[in-house]
């Protein structure tokens, strides 16, 4: 929660002010601002509370159920929803709803890991690139080129061939292919930022190139990647669980989002909870991700 | 226009030259051993003898420095070579040939309901003057994008083949096979299709021009098809080749789902045994069709805005189309 306050509070595509200087005085009046914010937009107000509620899952799964989701329990075996299991039982009897709540926290720190990796290591190329320019700009540019023409799945599907399989390795094969697109707008940005008076002004008076990079590009072109970042997130999520779907993520016993859809499909006739109920918490997940991505990409901004 | 296309088609042959070192980047010289991967070596669980071990290591060149690896893989592909699968020795060329032409199926009639479907709505949510269903429209999308694959596969197979028997659940058994395996693929990228075109009609309705057709009488429908929507239509054109690539790799996920032979069925195989070969040939072949369709749209953009070309042709050196993903 404290990353996503965070992102709704930093401004995207902030102008050329120095941010540091206004935060003393602005943040009492920005709070509220939040608050009116998300009050006139009930739809994202609803994705805040549901993505606070996964968070609350990953966490403290505690907090939301008593129950052991790796316990069996042979008579209640395939049980329909009901009050004492939400979600029903699955084959084993296992409860579904507290195996949905422990597997929120496979599936969200898989995610969070191809986007951190995807994130930072395109930022830095990109910051790298369009800072360098030249031939070394151009060369990555055409990898990346490249890169983008190939789908996402595709590229994290032969990635994960080389790496072998496992959650770690799922959440990799997804960062590593995502780089792509935070290299161009990290770049894009850079581009933009290098030829603002500020960083002219920058260099005229003598500043040396880490300080001109580190203390006025960066600071003035992260923005819109975080922007990125977040539905980079949601795309991330649903990556994810197509390849734990596919079976190349965390083996059977654990309760990986992706997996358990693809465990419920030998119920499919007589069981519809095991698959429909998992996948729509996923499915729900990633509409709120996108939609928080929505405010904080130009909505907020524009307010 | 024969220099304009040349200038394509060169593009096109440098996209796949790139995508073929890229995957051979990926899958064979980055550190880690493929044939301890194919053979499982080093997971303790190997029954292969060593020296089958290096017998496979030198039928796959693997013995060679890295360099030499590379031009020899690219002059046998350039001969139609791909390799070998690893499982049964098939040609990587022929198990492409014998799979490829159900999947271009059933991702071609897939992208023909996405884009009627897309089209469809984009289309009529720029036209209504009803703002709530205008925005009800537009609020579709976002749920066909945030949607899993699979998962809206399997509820289409709960509710047409077990809760009501109408359409068969697996299987490649004739056309009524392919009514649930398209619709589950359209969905996603109609809903791409429709966000693009919904943006870039909306664009287009505020330009003069629209104004102009107006002020001259035109009617409403004849200014959205004839003025606004072949205005419009060039970024979703633009993406046609990722939009491709995209059903291409859903088909992945979707022909597991429905138990379909096909090349997404032999793609999941093919990473489940790690057969490098053949992961590579379905990698090719993707970037084989993004090249294709972006060739076809670079040469039918021209009918639709005739400045394409002679503002392309004046500069040679043009730069690609760069394409927001």
């Amino acid at each position: 929660m404290t990353q996503l306050t965070q992102l709704l509070e930093a401004e995207p595509a902030v102008g050329t002010a120095p941010p540091a200087e206004v935060d003393g005085w602005r943040r009492p009046a920005r709070r509220g601002r939040v608050v009116g914010f998300l009050i006139g937009r009930p739809g994202l107000l609803l994705s805040v509370l549901y993505v606070v509620l996964v968070l609350l899952a990953v966490f403290g799964p505690a907090a939301l159920t008593s129950r052991d989701p790796l316990a069996v329990d042979p008579p209640h075996r395939l049980a329909a929803p009901s009050w004492q299991h939400l979600f029903g039982t699955d084959q084993l009897g296992r409860d579904l709803f507290s195996r949905v709540v422990h597997g929120a926290s496979l599936s969200l720190r898989a995610a969070l890991i191809a986007v951190l990796l995807g994130a930072v290591v395109g930022a830095v190329i990109g910051l790298v690139s369009g800072f360098v320019g030249g031939w070394l700009d151009g060369l990555i540019m055409r990898v990346v080129d490249v890169l983008l023409a190939v789908p996402l799945l595709l590229l994290a599907l032969a990635i994960v061939t080389v790496l072998g399989f496992g959650a770690v390795n799922v959440a990799i094969a997804v960062g590593c292919a995502s780089i792509a697109q935070f290299v161009r707008l990290m770049r894009a940005e850079v581009l933009r930022v290098r030829v603002s008076v500020f960083v002219e002004a920058a260099a005229v008076s003598g500043a040396r190139w880490p300080a001109v990079l580190f203390r006025h590009v960066l600071p003035n072109s992260y923005g819109p990647v975080l922007a990125l970042v977040t539905v980079q997130f949601g795309v991330s999520i649903l990556s994810v669980s197509s390849l734990s779907f596919l079976g190349y993520g965390t083996p059977p016993p654990a309760p990986e989002w992706g997996s358990l859809v693809a465990q419920g499909r030998d119920y499919l006739a007589s069981a519809w909870w095991l698959t429909t109920l998992p996948g729509l918490v996923l499915a729900a997940l990633v509409l709120s991700v996108n939609r928080i991505a929505r405010a904080i990409d130009g909505e907020w901004a524009a307010a | 226009m024969i220099r304009y296309l040349l200038s394509r088609l060169a593009q096109a042959i440098l996209v796949l030259w790139a995508a073929f070192t890229l995957s051979f980047v990926i899958l064979y010289a980055l550190p880690g051993d493929p044939v301890a991967i194919m053979t499982g070596a080093g997971t303790g669980q190997s029954t292969v003898d060593p020296a089958q071990v290096e017998a496979l290591r030198h039928q796959l060149g693997l013995d060679k420095p890295v360099p030499l690896q590379y031009w020899d893989r690219l002059v046998a592909a350039l001969h139609g070579d791909l390799g070998q699968s690893v499982t049964n020795g098939q040609t990587v060329f022929s198990v492409i040939g014998q799979n490829l032409p159900s999947t271009l199926l059933l991702t071609s009639l897939a992208l023909v309901v996405a884009v009627i479907l897309g089209g469809g709505l984009a289309m009529l949510a720029t036209y209504t003057r009803l703002s709530a269903l205008r925005q009800v429209l537009l609020s579709l999308p976002s749920f066909g994008v945030s949607v899993p694959t699979f998962w809206i596969g399997l509820l289409l197979v709960q509710l047409f083949s077990f809760r009501v028997h109408l359409f068969p659940a697996f299987g490649n058994g004739g056309p009524v096979s392919l009514v649930l395996p398209v619709i589950t693929l359209a969905v996603p990228c109609s809903a791409i299709i429709a966000q693009l075109l919904a943006r870039s009609m909306d664009t287009a309705l505020a330009e003069p021009y629209i104004e102009t057709a107006r002020a001259k009488g035109a009617g409403r429908v004849r200014i959205h098809l004839r003025h606004a929507l072949r205005n419009a239509i060039g970024p979703s054109l633009t993406m046609l080749a990722l939009i491709f690539g995209e059903l291409i790799t859903n088909a992945v996920v979707v022909e597991t789902v429905f138990s379909r032979q096909g090349l997404g069925s032999v793609t999941a195989a093919a990473v489940q045994a790690e057969n490098i070969p053949i992961v590579q040939g379905v990698v090719l072949v993707s970037a084989t069709i993004y090249a294709v369709v972006n060739l076809v749209v670079d040469v039918i953009y021209p009918l639709i805005d005739p400045r394409i070309v002679t503002r392309r042709s004046t500069r040679v050196s043009a730069p690609a189309v760069t394409v927001s993903a």
